[in-house]
């Protein structure tokens, strides 16, 4: 049960841990504009603010736009900012999702993954925050609600060490309206791993600067006769950040482990994978539903195992090929489609393996788009269908639609 | 030359010379000032400024004469527009030498 002060066991929804998860990391701006399946979290934020629970500023803007604009102009005079939205409200928000990332702003940003319109759809797919994977944010994926808590709390850790926003990623109604048992830390565990933000440039009008100003292509002298960057430089030190981020968001996770004694993989998590053969590659509680499929198929005696994808960038590749270096077949199972090539994840994962000592049968599957619902006894019979596929040497379709009923 | 420690992860910058970079050689007019006209010059001293104060590309120095710096000036005629005593006229960029507008001369 929770305790007087709110920490303890609870039984709450995802978008509940995301609201919690940001109140226990102090946020002081929230600015969020409600989109179905996010819409909690804007309600259960603005109820902690309006209670005085927590002591935030809470914006009411009118688009997703004006939401991460709010963040951007809130985290350059030093506040804590954050924000959440699905599908449609990401895609209007992607200017400033750009204008975050190169301002290298550490604003988290809550991703409950939606569907993308048209058609019109509220459910769960992850084609928003994949459609968005190149604009420079650091991308995590939560695969039950105790991690949405605990990934939140991470997430300002990870952005404010490396000066990188982060977006925190969720299936849509699987998690986000899906009730868990949740163990919350207390406000004094959080205050120890969560320090207050003391933002590397404030807006300070005792000291005007042009921020994100036009910046051209070459390196220019300023007024002080100091070499500024140009823009491939600071692009260059933005992917440094990314590359550098890998080692924080393990290193944030152990950490966090030693405060709560929970820890969550850092860049990716396995299951029954030390031994397995036959691996399952995804991100999200549809890595979770493969669990499942792994111990049916380890009944049948098939060396399954999961390699769950939590940060999708930066790209885990390194890790990623340690973590198959005894796989025979890798079946990874992508909710999106980089339309006109392959599911993302699929793309990725087949990069990382390229010119690599280990060259695993690489399974592509498009699944759960729209809400389709993914059973774990699917995801097995994929996996008996490849694998009968290698025996016969039979050449496989580039990709596999699961249960598209077409 | 500068030193390069540009600390800097994103772009910032004090309003500076040239913000928008050097001109090149697309600059249609040019600022020309008539130093009998010139309150700064006619009285010797550092006052009204106001070309000073309004050039988008800070490129005009408070010397006595003032002086334009045609390498970053866009010939945006700001100048010429806020000068109390007319002293600055816009002068088409065909009347000087190629050489002197390659050189920002």
């Amino acid at each position: 049960m929770p305790g007087s002060d709110g920490s303890g066991l609870m039984i709450i929804t995802g978008n509940q841990a995301m609201a919690l998860g940001a109140k226990l990391s102090r946020v002081q701006v929230v600015a969020a504009y409600p989109i179905t399946p996010q819409t909690p979290v804007t309600e259960t934020l603005a109820h902690y603010v309006e209670s005085g629970e927590l002591d935030a500023q809470y914006v009411n803007v009118e688009s997703e736009h004006s939401a991460m604009s709010v963040c951007i102009g809130a985290s350059s005079t030093g506040a804590r900012a954050f924000t959440a939205t699905s599908a449609n409200g990401l895609a209007y928000m992607c200017e400033l999702i750009h204008w975050a990332a190169g301002g290298r702003l550490p604003i988290v940003m809550g991703c409950v993954n939606r569907a993308m319109a048209a058609p019109w759809s509220v459910l769960n797919d992850q084609q928003d925050s994949m459609s968005q994977r190149d604009a420079g944010w650091i991308q995590l994926f939560c695969r039950n609600n105790q991690e949405i808590l605990d990934t939140v709390i991470q997430a300002y850790r990870i952005a404010e060490t490396v000066y990188v926003p982060v977006m925190v990623c969720y299936d849509g109604y699987i998690l986000s309206h899906t009730v868990m048992p949740v163990e919350a830390p207390t406000q004094g565990q959080v205050d120890r791993f969560l320090p207050p933000f003391s933002p590397r440039t404030i807006l300070d009008p005792a000291r005007p600067k042009n921020i994100n100003q036009v910046t051209f292509a070459n390196p220019r002298l300023d007024e002080r006769g100091v070499l500024c960057h140009g823009y491939m430089e600071l692009r260059h030190l933005h992917q440094e950040a990314l590359e550098k981020a890998r080692e924080t968001i393990a290193a944030v996770d152990a950490e966090y482990a030693l405060v709560t004694g929970r820890s969550h993989g850092g860049l990716l998590w396995e299951d029954r994978a030390g031994d397995a053969e036959v691996l399952f590659v995804a991100a999200g509680s549809i890595a979770s539903e493969a669990t499942v499929a792994v111990d049916q198929l380890r009944d049948e005696g098939i060396a399954a195992g999961v390699v769950g994808i939590r940060s999708y960038r930066p790209f885990p590749g390194v890790e990623l090929r340690a973590a198959l270096r005894r796989a025979k077949l890798v079946l990874v199972f992508d909710k999106s489609l980089s339309y006109g090539n392959e599911g993302p994840i699929c793309a990725d994962l087949k990069a990382a393996l390229y010119g690599g000592q280990v060259q695993p049968a690489v399974r592509g599957h498009i699944a759960g788009l729209g809400g389709r619902d993914v059973k774990a006894h699917e995801m097995a019979g994929a996996a008996r269908t490849a694998l009968r596929e290698l025996e016969l040497g039979v050449e496989p379709a580039p990709m596999a639609w699961l249960n598209c009923q077409i | 030359m500068g030193t390069r420690e540009c600390g800097h992860m994103s772009a910032m910058s004090s309003p500076t010379k040239g913000e928008a970079g050097i001109t090149g050689q697309w600059r249609t007019a040019r600022p020309v000032v008539d130093h009998t006209k010139c309150l700064a010059a006619k009285l010797g001293k550092v006052t009204c400024l106001q070309c000073w104060v309004f050039c988008p590309e800070a490129v005009i120095e408070k010397d006595i004469p003032i002086t334009v710096d045609l390498e970053y000036c866009k010939g945006c005629g700001i100048c010429a527009g806020v000068c109390p005593s007319g002293a600055i006229e816009m002068a088409p960029e065909t009347q000087f030498s190629e050489v002197e507008v390659h050189a920002g001369k």
